[in-house]
């Protein structure tokens, strides 16, 4: 194991970071807030074009065939950037839980076109009012037909197909659902984050085609951890972008005849926003090296990089903003859109307080002094 | 280039010779202080002659004239068991070692190194000052050039186990005309010269690990002083980065990761209303929490051991690592007083308590030793973030126009 990257993993990383930079600048996601667009569609092809959509999905699928962790590396840089694109949603959920869930013939039928780009998925877990662990679920599924409400949904106005977390006969189990079918209705939802938007579906009995090569507990905790994982990633990018907006405006700005960044209540303030930033990937490097493993390792680290993670970006992006003082809430400061982002990914996939209760649980289960 | 089946060769060597030599050491043992530090010099003794002191050292300098990679191997084995070691000999083995051999003459890395290698001397340290610690430049202990020698002035403070050194490493101001950081001269003294006197320094834990040190008219000869004049700073450097280095592996040697673990097992034992600590959210947010950085540092341990085994040492984030292991001591011990509520202040005839407190107290001077809280957020904030160095007020001028 190492947590240092490869040259291969640096490449990759740079290479998302130039074309975020090129396609989806700050003033390109206030565009699309003003002209209320769900996406940026160009940096999408773009991505489908060089293989990033594809990272982890297997060659036999159009895919490269690569790892969770690549798909972590290509995640952080979106995060880094705000990218608009549902690379979350798309890739690391839907696509991720297919290849984990699907028969090969499904993953034949469904990764292909996402590996490209062609079409986007979402994954649907979320029900009215309850939280991650909540069961049973109100979304079920008989003969081969899907019922229930699901919300929020990441995505839900621009995917073509979701992968939805529902009850079969008492038990956890994944499908896939079409979304341009009669039986489904979509109605957006007004968030704060306008660069992630997010809807209410509803299936009223709706086709769908269950993944049948796993389902259960088992399967949805396997799932949530890797998601978590990847989550992380993505906080990780933000935080350190938030950390680094904040450092070169302290350098910038002068005040009381002196830079803002040489006054010790801001050093100290960014040298706590880095420690808790540092941890946070330090965390979200095991998490993914733990995620082969199973077990109660692999849902430690992963609770673990999810809260480490979650504390990381929003301290950073409300330091941030608080650096920037009143610059900082104007629009044309671009303190706000990891404002908005690190206060919707804290409530993505489960709050802290949920993932605290699942790592207490998995850590009151395993030996006190385990190696 | 290492070579696996020599590697392997010289550690079955060395464990046959642990086995004959350090047999009386397998289990962990308890000593009393005067008994373990003669124990530490006779173990270091053993090992010289067998060539195991200071391996990766020359033999001119009382080493064992061997490779680096013998070294840690000798090490790892030696770490099966439990052989007397007091904090002296860290001090003397890394920190006045370095400093001598890289600042001092090769006669004098020789002289010492093969004393101190040998086990016959080991060393404290004379650095901090009542008022002069995180500002540690500020010293005033004097040192007063009189023909071939010596004379120094002046109290120390904070030497560990300076009662039981015979040599001490020092730093004093040679000449108080220039700005602080260039007036200071390192040194080597002889802890029973006439004039040294130590005396122990009851802590707020009630016992006396650390000594005050006085020196009165202490005479050392112009041959004991490392490096040139005015050098005096630059040897600190190097001894404090010595430290830190070591306080780092010394963290990875030891697996920490149970203890947030053992809190969540406690909390579960704790009886609450029908139900356990554990049942309370807040509770769990503070475990989780805890265990989040816990971990965190774990595995940034981690990357920190194989950045700087990939060369150039450990990189400036390596502050982060006390700064965030101290203040979590505190919170957690702290926390498993809490656990008991108003008994959780107190030992009784069912429930032994003093550790906790111990490490409670403890905590408050982790986080001031070896780089108080406030001094690595600075360090964070300049070396890892580029910011701005602090506005100094005594930036060039002369020391004896400070105001103080």
């Amino acid at each position: 194991m190492s947590f240092l990257p490869t040259h291969e993993q640096t490449l990759l990383r740079d290479q998302v970071q130039a074309l975020c930079e090129e396609q989806v600048p700050p003033e390109t996601l206030r565009e699309l807030i003003t002209a209320n667009a769900p996406w940026q569609p160009e940096l999408w092809r773009a991505m489908g074009e060089l293989g990033l959509l594809g990272a982890a999905i297997p060659e036999a699928c159009g895919g490269v065939g690569l790892t969770p962790k690549e798909l972590a590396i290509i995640n952080q840089e979106l995060g880094r950037a705000v990218a608009p694109v549902p690379f979350l949603s798309s890739i690391c959920m839907a696509a991720e839980a297919i290849r984990l869930a699907g028969t090969a013939e499904q993953q034949a039928r469904w990764l292909p076109d996402l590996a490209t780009g062609k079409r986007v998925a979402t994954f649907a877990w979320a029900e009215p009012f309850t939280t991650l662990l909540e069961r049973p679920l109100a979304t079920t599924i008989e003969g081969g037909r899907i019922g229930g409400a699901k919300t929020p949904v990441p995505d839900a106005g621009i995917a073509d197909l979701c992968v939805v977390l529902a009850d079969r006969g008492g038990e956890d189990c994944l499908a896939v659902v079409e979304l341009d079918q009669d039986a489904v209705q979509r109605k957006p939802l007004h968030g704060f984050d306008e660069l992630r938007q997010h809807g209410v579906i509803d299936f009223r009995q709706a086709r769908c085609e269950v993944l049948e090569a796993a389902s259960g507990c088992a399967l949805t905790a396997a799932l949530f951890d890797e998601f978590a994982t990847l989550l992380a990633f993505e906080q990780v990018g933000g935080a350190e972008a938030a950390l680094f907006m904040a450092r070169d405006y302290s350098l910038e700005r002068y005040i009381f005849g002196r830079q803002l960044g040489s006054y010790q209540a801001v050093k100290h303030k960014l040298a706590d926003v880095l420690t808790a930033l540092e941890l946070a990937r330090a965390n979200a490097l095991h998490a993914a090296d733990s995620l082969a493993k199973g077990g109660l390792d692999r849902r430690a680290a992963a609770a673990a990089a999810r809260i480490g993670a979650t504390e990381a970006y929003e301290t950073a992006a409300r330091e941030n903003l608080q650096v920037h003082g009143g610059i900082g809430f104007t629009w044309e400061a671009n303190c706000h859109f990891h404002y908005r982002r690190a206060r919707l990914l804290a409530l993505s996939l489960g709050s802290v307080e949920v993932w605290a209760d699942l790592l207490i649980d998995a850590l009151a289960a395993s030996p006190p002094l385990a190696a | 280039m290492s070579d696996p089946a020599a590697d392997e060769d010289y550690r079955q060597v060395v464990r046959a010779w642990l086995v004959e030599n350090a047999a009386e050491y397998a289990e962990p043992r308890e000593f009393p202080e005067t008994e373990l530090v003669a124990r530490s010099k006779a173990w270091i003794r053993r090992k010289h002659d067998a060539g195991y002191s200071a391996i990766a050292e020359p033999v001119a300098a009382g080493g064992g004239g061997g490779t680096p990679r013998q070294a840690a191997i000798f090490d790892r084995e030696e770490g099966g068991y439990h052989t007397p070691t007091f904090t002296g000999v860290g001090i003397g083995f890394a920190m006045a070692m370095a400093a001598i051999k890289r600042h001092g003459t090769a006669q004098q890395y020789e002289r010492f190194g093969t004393l101190t290698h040998r086990g016959d001397i080991t060393w404290c340290q004379l650095f901090s000052e009542p008022a002069a610690g995180s500002d540690l430049a500020g010293l005033r202990t004097r040192a007063v050039k009189d023909g071939e020698n010596w004379v120094v002035n002046g109290q120390k403070v904070w030497s560990s186990w300076a009662h039981h050194a015979d040599w001490g490493i020092l730093i004093a101001r040679t000449d108080p005309t220039v700005p602080k950081h260039k007036g200071l001269t390192f040194f080597v003294v002889d802890m029973n010269s006439p004039g040294v006197e130590v005396r122990p320094i009851r802590q707020i834990t009630g016992k006396s690990d650390f000594n005050e040190t006085f020196l009165t008219d202490v005479v050392i000869p112009d041959a004991n002083r490392i490096g040139a004049e005015g050098e005096g700073w630059a040897c600190c450097m190097t001894v404090l980065a010595t430290e830190r280095g070591r306080t780092r592996s010394a963290r990875s040697g030891s697996d920490r990761s149970g203890s947030v673990r053992s809190l969540v097992h406690q909390a579960a034992a704790t009886p609450r209303q029908g139900g356990s600590a554990l049942d309370s959210r807040a509770v769990r947010a503070k475990l989780a929490r805890w265990y989040a950085r816990e971990q965190g540092l774990k595995n940034f341990g981690k990357r920190l051991d194989e950045q700087a085994r990939s060369g150039g040492g450990f990189p400036p984030t390596v502050a982060l690592v006390k700064l965030v292991s101290a203040n979590l001591l505190q919170e957690t011990h702290a926390f498993l007083m809490d656990l008991d509520e108003y008994a959780g202040a107190f030992s009784s005839d069912e429930v032994d308590r003093e550790e906790v407190f111990y490490q409670y107290l403890w905590s408050s001077a982790m986080r001031i030793a070896g780089g108080a809280d406030e001094v690595l957020r600075n360090q964070l904030a300049e070396r890892v973030l580029g910011m701005p160095g602090e506005m100094r007020a005594d930036k060039g001028v002369p020391f004896n126009e400070l105001p103080y």
